[in-house]
């Protein structure tokens, strides 16, 4: 049996060797590098662009948005971001022209002899200059996007409580800061235009492609580099890259080159989106909540991008995984003169979870009541109904994670040694602890999966090997090492028979995009049905072979009755011979009776939600306010681990990125621009900062996901900021309600609170 | 200018503008382009290599400076077809997910073993608090190196 177990990963040797091949190691001949010129402004509109007649630009190619053939939009959900800006500058970083070369060096000499003029217009730089609609950017109100959740009667939910309690908590940008910055390379063909180069999603790039160029899904060949890492941050930018190499391919007739350098990364490609979100919640004084209202507003950026998507995650979470019988969750997301926000792992469920957690903190503080017990009193168990109405059937795993992650981290005893600790005097270091606790909807949400129809196959090949056909992509989380365990399992044959056919859209279907926690579950479901079915078939064709009606594939072998008829490969060479290749092609359909209904906002969100439980334990120094973590427990219940060590490895990975979401990572803005673009002051952890981990993985299976699996990609996300948040209030009293808890903010609270209980 | 050193135990000769960087020598001319960029100014390790012994960031150095030195870099690191104990040790421990720091990763191991053979969790994260990792959270990394240490 090859899942459950820790086989060594597919693609792990060239990683380490060197071997790999990532797009910046890939050179061709006669190709050019490209550059991107870029708007400085955040707003305003192109009234000249000159190019300086003293520099020779004959060994140039240069492309405006005069040069797109087809619409100049990046096909997405909306046709409203340009590739090109023709006149109006809508964020800074958009942009404008490209430029190509031989080599880096004339490049970036070009680009400095390039003059563009702007008639500046006033920016909308931040959401509530957005929500005063003084400057309209979008629409008539700013407004991307609107949902609305409403579930009971808030009115009544409202009187049945005995209290009121208010928050309003504030959620930043967030960098993706894969170590691999984006890059593409372009080689025309003579049939159309092949993309090479670091990304999640081959068929969104082919897609945006095809819209370019009028290509035909033929003409149009996008191949998946090795990609070092995404985390979103790679699912809708590489479409736009890809198309700027491919204009420059395309007008100069040669392999084009672009690789963002790390200050172009951090300054132009997709952020988390930055929010406000506000709680108004019922309770009554033993702890149950009666009523929830939520509004939640985020920051989508100079266009609409996936921001809708990313606005009805974050709503759908919005309540956190708590039974309320009255609710109402508004949302929007609204337009900034600000780059294009867009995915990062958890998708707008982090800055819902930080919101609605600490919450959770401050009815407990309000009410006296401890913050686990105020957590258990109020949790989503099996057979409860979420705020979408969702009945949760199966597959909850709320208390023992929660359970699992108190026991672990000893809580209860952190608790009280702290107190202990706290009654023997004033020290100026100050130890806190703080839980959190949080779900996360695996694939697309609503009848987004339905919609989609992911495909996925399986082929033999001449050797008699299995091969994979799907467009999940590698980025490192293990797509190709658990996809070949699913059908080594399912077919009954070695894992070390089973291979990966390149991500190359030329040669795997259209399994959707590599996101939303989907692929284990999703995408992994249709690969098994694909592998279940060539097991039937070739079982059939063996049995007839033999003439043995009870023939069964075990371990690569054919056997009947204890006895082995022959290898996998065998049989599979003998079919080849006889029916031609074998191959077989599934596509994902719903399990029954999910159901979503787009116009109301409600049924069932997503066919199973992940659990989580986080412990932080910190340590603040009262001189300077820094925060250190000095150890995170977490328990995830992620259905059945299909590789336990790579498991982990994400919920390690997304835990100490959350870390930084919660401590370190802020954007510094300056009109409209990010000023900290580099490695230098945006800080993301070292090994330093790495709090020890204890990983707790729980297994409530999914009926419906590939051997019971479900999604563990973006849970790991959601639960670190507000538990260090409620460690840091643990010790030091102060409530923080924005994030990163920076020394500056949390010495600003500390002394604020200090002022209010002097005067109490 | 025509600059001599030795790469993971082979002599080799470049011409080479003196002040370019030590990095685009490697992934350029020499094809070596195990060792990788992550940003271009020292802070995230993904260029590694070890030079006379140290590890230094190879985006850093002009090549000049390297004349008559000895340097290795990830390609330089497996033996006759054999993984490095700590290459081994990467891939069962799970060291390395997408790949990209990994070079510079197992680079500053490596001279870190090189000095101290049963280095303490806190020393390895000390060697390695130049090398940034996105994905895995260090944990797996830190099992990897002291895994290594422990049967080399
Ligand atoms: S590329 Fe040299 S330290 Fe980042
Ligand atoms: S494995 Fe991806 S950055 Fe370290």
């Amino acid at each position: 049996m090859a899942v459950g177990q820790n086989v060594l990963r597919k693609e792990g040797v060239e990683k380490l060797t060197g071997a790999a091949r990532y797009i910046d190691d890939i050179a061709l001949e006669g190709m050019l590098y490209g550059k991107t010129i870029r708007s400085p402004l955040a707003r305003g509109l192109i009234k000249s662009i000159s190019f300086d007649t003293d520099f020779d630009w004959s060994p140039i190619t240069v492309c405006d948005w005069r040069d797109i053939p087809g619409e100049n939009f990046v096909a997405l959900i909306e046709n409203d971001q340009p590739l090109l800006v023709a006149r109006d500058v809508r964020h800074a970083e958009e942009p404008i022209l490209l430029i190509a070369a031989e080599s880096r060096t004339l490049v970036e000499e070009a680009a400095s002899r390039i003059r563009i003029e702007y008639e500046e217009l006033t920016p909308v730089l931040s959401i509530e200059e957005s929500l005063d609609c003084r400057e309209i950017i979008y629409g008539d109100d700013n407004v991307f996007k609107r949902f609305l959740i409403a579930r009971g009667e808030v009115d009544e939910g409202i009187n049945q409580g005995d209290l009121i309690i208010e928050g309003c908590y504030r959620v930043p940008h967030q960098e993706q800061l894969y170590i691999e910055p984006q890059g593409m390379i372009a080689i025309p063909t003579d049939t159309g235009m092949t993309v090479l180069g670091s990304m999640q999603c081959p068929y969104y790039v082919h897609k945006a492609l095809k819209q370019l160029f009028n290509l035909s899904d033929e003409q149009a060949v996008v191949i998946q580099t090795m990609t070092g890492g995404g985390f979103g941050g790679k699912e809708e930018y590489p479409s736009m890259i890809a198309c700027h190499a491919a204009l420059l391919a395309h007008k100069a007739q040669r392999p084009v080159k672009i690789i963002y350098d790390r200050a172009e990364d951090i300054a132009a490609t997709t952020k988390r989106h930055p929010g406000v979100i506000r709680h108004r919640t019922a309770v009554t004084r033993d702890g149950r909540l009666t009523a929830s209202e939520i509004d939640i507003v985020l920051d989508g950026g100079a266009y609409v991008t996936l921001t809708p998507v990313v606005l009805s995650r974050a709503a759908i979470h919005a309540l956190g995984p708590y039974r309320c019988e009255n609710v109402r969750i508004t949302a929007r997301a609204v337009a900034t003169n600000t780059p294009p926000n867009g995915a990062f792992r958890g998708f707008g469920a982090p800055q819902v979870a930080f919101a609605y957690e600490m919450q959770m903190e401050k009815i407990a503080l309000r009410l006296g009541i401890d913050p686990l017990e105020l957590r258990r009193i109020n949790m989503l168990k099996e057979g409860d109904i979420t705020a979408t109405g969702q009945q949760l059937r199966w597959s909850v795993g709320s208390e023992d994670v929660l359970n699992a992650a108190v026991e672990r981290s000893h809580f209860r005893e952190k608790q009280e040694a702290i107190q202990i600790e706290r009654a023997s005097g004033d020290s100026r270091k100050r130890r806190g602890v703080g839980l959190s606790f949080f779900f996360h909807g695996a694939g697309f949400t609503g009848s987004g999966e339905a919609k989609m129809k992911a495909r996925a196959g399986i082929e033999i090949t001449d050797q008699g090997r299995a091969r994979v056909l799907s467009s999940s992509t590698e980025i490192g989380q293990g797509t190709q090492t658990i996809f070949c365990q699913i059908v080594a399992d399912e077919l009954g044959i070695g894992f070390d028979d089973v291979e990966i056919e390149e991500t190359d859209t030329s040669r795997v279907p259209d399994s959707g995009p590599t996101v939303a926690s989907r692929t284990c579950m999703v995408v992994g479901r249709v690969i098994q049905l694909a592998a279940r079915e060539i097991k039937e078939k070739i079982k059939r064709f063996a049995a007839e072979l033999f003439g043995a009606p009870e023939i069964d594939l075990m371990e690569g072998r054919f056997v009947e009755g204890g006895k082995v008829l022959a290898s996998f490969a065998e049989v599979a060479r003998e079919y080849a011979a006889q029916n031609g290749k074998l191959k077989v092609e599934s596509q994902y359909a719903s399990p029954m009776g999910v159901e979503w209904d787009d116009d109301s906002y409600s049924g069932d969100a997503y066919p199973a939600f992940s659990w989580g439980a986080e412990v932080a334990e910190v340590e603040v120094d009262m001189d300077t306010f820094e925060v250190s973590v000095l150890k995170i427990t977490t328990a995830q219940d992620i259905g059945r681990a299909i590789h336990p060590l790579l498991a982990a490895g994400q919920i390690e990975g997304g835990t100490l990125q959350a870390v930084g979401y919660g401590l370190t990572e802020e954007l510094v803005w300056d009109q409209g621009r990010i000023v900290n673009r580099m490695l230098t002051n945006y800080i993301i952890p070292t090994s330093m900062d790495a709090p020890d981990m204890e990983t707790v993985i729980v297994e409530k299976e999914y009926p419906h996901g590939p051997f019971g699996a479900k999604g563990v990609g973006e849970l790991p996300m959601d639960g670190a900021a507000p538990a260090i948040a409620a460690a840091v209030l643990n010790a030091t009293g102060a409530f923080v309600s924005e994030i990163p808890v920076t020394p500056e903010r949390l010495m600003m609270i500390h002394e604020g609170t200090r002022r209010e209980s002097n005067e109490d | 200018m025509k600059i001599e050193f030795e790469i993971n135990n082979t002599r080799r000769e470049v011409d080479s503008p003196p002040m370019r960087r030590l990095l685009d020598v490697l992934r350029e001319d020499l094809r070596l382009t195990g060792t990788k960029e992550g940003c271009g100014e020292g802070e995230c390790g993904a260029c590694s290599v070890i030079v006379n012994g140290e590890v230094i960031n190879s985006c850093l150095v002009p090549v000049c400076q390297t004349a008559g030195a000895s340097i290795t870099t990830v390609e330089g690191l497996a033996k006759d077809g054999r993984l490095d104990p700590l290459q081994q040790a990467f891939l069962e421990c799970g060291g390395a997910q997408c790949g990209i720091c990994t070079p510079g990763m197992l680079i500053a191991a490596r001279a870190l073993l090189d000095i101290n053979s049963q280095p303490t969790r806190d020393e390895i994260k000390e060697a390695i608090a130049g090398n940034l990792c996105r994905c895995t959270g260090y944990v797996k990394i830190i099992d990897a190196i002291e895994k290594a240490a422990l049967d080399p």
